[in-house]
């Protein structure tokens, strides 16, 4: 159902920003921006032990500090029965330490005061005597039977939080057992956190005499924070206003609620004063919710000819001391198991284990949509290995067991319909831009002079748009999202969505979709997210989701408003509403194309001239349910050369086709696919938060924590195919995460490659420097 | 008694986006949040505590200074620019021009920096490499873009400068 651009409609068109005008001039409104009279400043006390229990608080020398205003600990929440809340995750977490600690910089009491610098003042001088504990830092030690039970508050007396399973595992079973080829892979994607620019932070605001909150909060899900909070402090949900101010980012990291929110508003609402908390780096970095863990293994079978037979996978998942994902309720493993990717596996069965750890909670969707990215690395570093096993091109592999463009929609043997795809399309068009052919004989060439040189491929299926009300959900809240449109009376309108934009150009983009569908223009259009006491309800920006669910809402409501317009039209035109035909542009009479009237015109028409009995007024609000996910894809291929002498990797080029279905505004998805695969680029080779065995954090800031800069990130190549979703009001499929999903197995496949002639079958991200000098070393290859 | 002094408030006057201010600060305070709360100019942002991210890079006599890293009491007496000095009679900056024609930003947190350490590279030489870009903004930090757009952006607004100057 793609719908075509005609020349006036501005869908397809590399449309400027309308954002960037006030960001380029230092305009932009973010959270640490807001300032309100009689605002006060929080700061949290936080836990230098991984595990510990507390046995005293001391809170005398920080109420003598100047400033100080009010400290709570977890003793106080408790006594206000706010002591735990829960996670999205359907699990809970502790808001303040309730007598132990389960992870460093774990928080343990805040300080408000009437500034920022009293507030750090008063939290360095409360002081908190500790009794350390046995630190629980590796996963599998975790669920041994001689490890500490890490979560007193539980009735289950080990560290094991659920077991998840998919697929028929004795015909999985069955069918490696009997397959001629078997390839068997342990893989981890280890800790990372999203780390957007902006922190974390909010103000909340909370009045006395109105029994109002206005909550400024840096949220992606502003509307799904509003419920949270209502069902955590009892404020009555009408009276909390949630404002999510423009948003320095976000990959996952603002999705959750955390512990500093929840103590600003109890501490506004102690003292009736509005009150600020902004985390600094290192509290981001070490404490809100971290990305991956994931511990896998993967075995694939296949027959002599490398035709795929089955795949069984197993995971253990690191959630750290509580499970603060921010995944869909039924799935606590994500959507993990779109693991199968673009290959028709006949049988197939995945389970994970997740566990409890002395490490900060999470873990959160970091650019993914749920667990995606480590599914996608799994199978396309697993098939990496077969390509080598069975001495084929891994181009080739993949092209035997493509699922093949009429067989969509595909259901795949873990529970998923796929809903369009030309994946050979795709990956030749990857192949045409890179010269795949040249580049293997320049590569044969390059390695007889000695160098070591490695192309790798990546040909990855995502899934996203969570989702369908009948299997998804939040809490309970059904994961659909909305948008309400206004038509004025002079043509000009507002469209109010229930996502909420982080830098991805909504404001554009969803005024491109609404123009199109209206024949208006897109600079007519304003759209504000992010406001619960105005937008519709709705479920937030993560996981790609927004243009899946959202956009699909916007082309629905503007539908709807056409709808009302057409008898309007017919009303002008003096003829029936069945006479009445909309070209995109104009509605006009049947065969007689010159009597027409605009949707200004009607607009106009809605508050002066109406049908008698017709009620005013031109707008539609529509909550958009989506039949099924969508299933972006997208053929990456990387060359890498790597330096004998110090282990540093190079990214020679890199070409990455994405297949998003309809494409809004090519520049806004070229711009996500940049990032995306800057992301991707920083997971596979530096981005890592390790831990020492007393479970101390070893990258709690920029310093140790290397994210990509400008120097070393390569100069992305992209192009694109363009398979419409068969069930998206527009065909479009969502683009924000594939280049991070897809491109960390193209990365390590390709250093893989380069050193898979000397016997290296897997090398274990990230890849620094000194680790490849390492393997460089082992296979006397080092210089 | 250290902790007394530090907090003791003394008169900070400077030169900002050519208009000279003076405001009362600790001694202790960064100059980035001099200029964003006492002097009100939100667009210098903060995103780390490490000297790492250059969201808050202002220019302090010409010089990219990462304002986190300065305290306010060393930016007395001096000129500094922040990215609110950047358009003239409401008239963008060729830099600002080149970053929205090349969606050289997306959340924005991280532009005001990155437009300011540019500036300082484009005023030395207009005429810049990817190369020399790349390596003059590494010590500002994108999560968004992945640097390719910002490139391309400093690249043309240098040569858009380089044109007004002959």
């Amino acid at each position: 159902m793609a719908l075509e651009a005609t020349e006036k409609s501005p869908l397809g068109k590399a449309i400027k920003r309308k954002e960037d005008p006030r960001l380029i001039r230092g305009q932009g409104r973010y959270l640490d921006d807001i300032v309100l009279p009689r605002m006060l400043y929080m700061a949290l006390v936080r836990s230098p032990y991984a595990h510990a229990r507390i046995k005293s608080i001391r809170l005398d020398e920080a109420r003598r500090v100047p400033g100080v205003k009010a400290i709570i600990t977890g003793e106080d929440l408790a006594a206000a029965n706010l002591a735990w809340m829960p996670t999205l995750a359907g699990d809970k977490q502790m808001v303040l330490a309730a007598g132990k600690v389960l992870f460093q910089y774990q928080e343990v009491a805040a300080v408000v005061a009437e500034t920022r610098a009293a507030a750090e003042d008063g939290a360095q001088c409360v002081e908190v005597d500790y009794e350390p504990l046995q630190v629980v830092v590796d996963p599998f030690f975790a669920l041994s039977s001689e490890a500490p039970v890490l979560r007193e508050d539980r009735e289950q007396k080990d560290n094991h939080i659920w077991h998840w399973a998919v697929g028929d595992q004795g015909a999985a079973d069955e069918a490696l057992a009997k397959s001629p080829v078997r390839v068997k892979e342990k893989i981890r994607m280890p800790r990372v956190h999203p780390a957007p620019i902006e922190p974390c932070g909010c103000v909340a605001d909370y009045q006395k005499s109105t029994g109002k909150l206005t909550w400024y909060v840096t949220s992606q899900a502003p509307h799904a924070h509003r419920t949270v909070l209502s069902l955590v402090s009892g404020l009555p949900e009408h009276l909390i206003h949630v404002i999510s101010p423009d948003v320095g980012g976000g990959f996952g990291n603002k999705v959750p609620v955390y512990p500093g929110y929840v103590c600003a508003v109890v501490l506004s609402l102690q003292l009736g004063r509005p009150v600020k908390w902004v985390e600094s780096r290192s509290e981001n970095i070490a404490t809100t919710n971290f990305a991956r863990d994931y511990h896998m293994t993967a075995e694939i079978g296949a027959t002599e000819e490398g035709i795929v037979t089955a795949l069984k996978v197993s995971t253990v998942a690191d959630h750290g001391a509580f499970d603060a994902a921010a995944d869909p309720t039924r799935f606590p493993a994500g959507l993990f198991s779109i693991v199968t990717g673009s290959y028709r596996f006949p049988q197939a069965f995945a389970e994970v284990d997740g566990v409890y750890t002395n490490k900060a909670p999470g873990g959160v969707a970091y650019r993914c949509s749920f667990r995606v990215t480590e599914a996608s690395f799994l199978i396309e570093r697993t098939m990496q290995s077969l390509a080598l096993k069975l001495g084929l091109d891994p181009v080739e592999l993949r092209r035997r067991n493509f699922i093949r463009p009429e067989e969509f929609p595909y259901n795949s043997p873990l529970g998923w319909t796929y809903d369009s795809g030309q994946y050979e399309k795709t990956l030749q068009k990857a192949m045409s831009l890179i010269d795949y052919d040249g580049l293997r004989a320049e590569q044969a060439q390059r390695r007889e002079r000695g160098e070591l040189v490695g192309i790798g491929v990546s040909t990855f299926t995502e899934i996203v748009g969570a989702g369908p009300s009948n299997t998804f959900d939040i809490l309970g809240i059904k994961m659909f999202d909305s948008c309400e449109i206004r038509i004025h009376p002079t043509g000009k309108a507002i469209a109010r969505l229930g996502t909420r934009h982080q830098g991805q150009g909504h404001e554009t983009t969803f005024a491109q979709l609404i123009a199109h569908e209206l024949g208006l223009s897109a600079a007519d259009i304003l759209v504000e997210e992010g406001d619960t006491d105005t937008a519709p309800y709705g479920l937030g920006t993560y996981a790609s989701r927004s243009t899946p669910t959202a956009g699909g809402a916007a082309a629905l409501a503007a539908r709807r408003i056409r709808q009302k317009a057409q008898k309007i039209a017919a009303h002008l035109l003096e003829i029936s509403p069945d006479d009445t035909e909309w070209d995109g542009i104009h509605f006009h009479a049947k065969g007689l194309e010159s009597r027409q009237v605009s949707m200004v015109d009607v607009a106009l028409a809605a508050y002066t001239n109406l049908p008698e009995g017709m009620e005013p007024g031109l707008e539609a609000t529509f909550y958009y349910d989506p039949p099924n996910l969508t299933f972006p894809n997208g053929a990456y291929i990387a060359v890498v050369s790597i330096d004998r002498g110090t282990g540093q990797v190079k990214v020679e080029r890199f070409v990455a086709v994405d297949d998003c279905g309809t494409v809004i505004n090519p520049m806004v998805v070229e711009g996500q696919v940049h990032g995306g695969l800057t992301e991707g680029f920083g997971i596979a080779f530096m981005q890592e938060i390790a831990f020492d065995e007393d479970g101390n954090c070893l990258a709690p800031n920029f310093m140790e924590y290397l994210v990509p800069t400008a120097v070393e990130t390569p100069n992305w190549e992209t192009g694109r195919t363009e398979t419409p979703s068969p069930h998206h009001p527009i065909g479009a499929k969502g683009v924000g995460e594939s280049p991070n999903v897809g491109s960390p197995a193209a990365f390590v496949n390709a250093v893989v490659d380069a050193l898979s002639p000397h016997g290296v079958t897997n090398v274990e991200i990230p890849m620094f420097p000194w680790k490849i000098w390492e393997i460089l070393s082992q296979h006397h290859l080092a210089r | 008694m250290e902790k007394v002094e530090s907090r003791a408030e003394v008169p900070v006057t400077l030169t900002i986006n050519g208009e000279t201010r003076t405001a009362l600060a600790e001694s202790r305070t960064l100059l980035a949040y001099f200029i964003r709360e006492n002097l009100e100019l939100t667009g210098t942002h903060v995103g780390c505590d490490t000297t790492s991210c250059g969201a808050c890079t202002v220019l302090v006599d010409g010089v990219p200074v990462k304002s986190c890293t300065m305290l306010a009491v060393q930016a007395d007496g001096h000129v500094v620019e922040t990215v609110e000095g950047l358009d003239k009679d409401g008239v963008l900056h060729p830099l600002q021009q080149a970053f929205w024609d090349n969606h050289g930003l997306q959340c924005g947190f991280c532009t005001p920096g990155m437009l300011m350490t540019s500036l300082a590279l484009l005023r030395k030489n207009p005429n810049v490499t990817e190369d020399v870009v790349r390596h003059a903004i590494s010590g500002n930090l994108c999560r968004c873009t992945g640097y390719v757009n910002i490139v391309k952006s400093v690249i043309e607004a240098g040569q858009k400068m380089a044109l007004e100057e002959v």
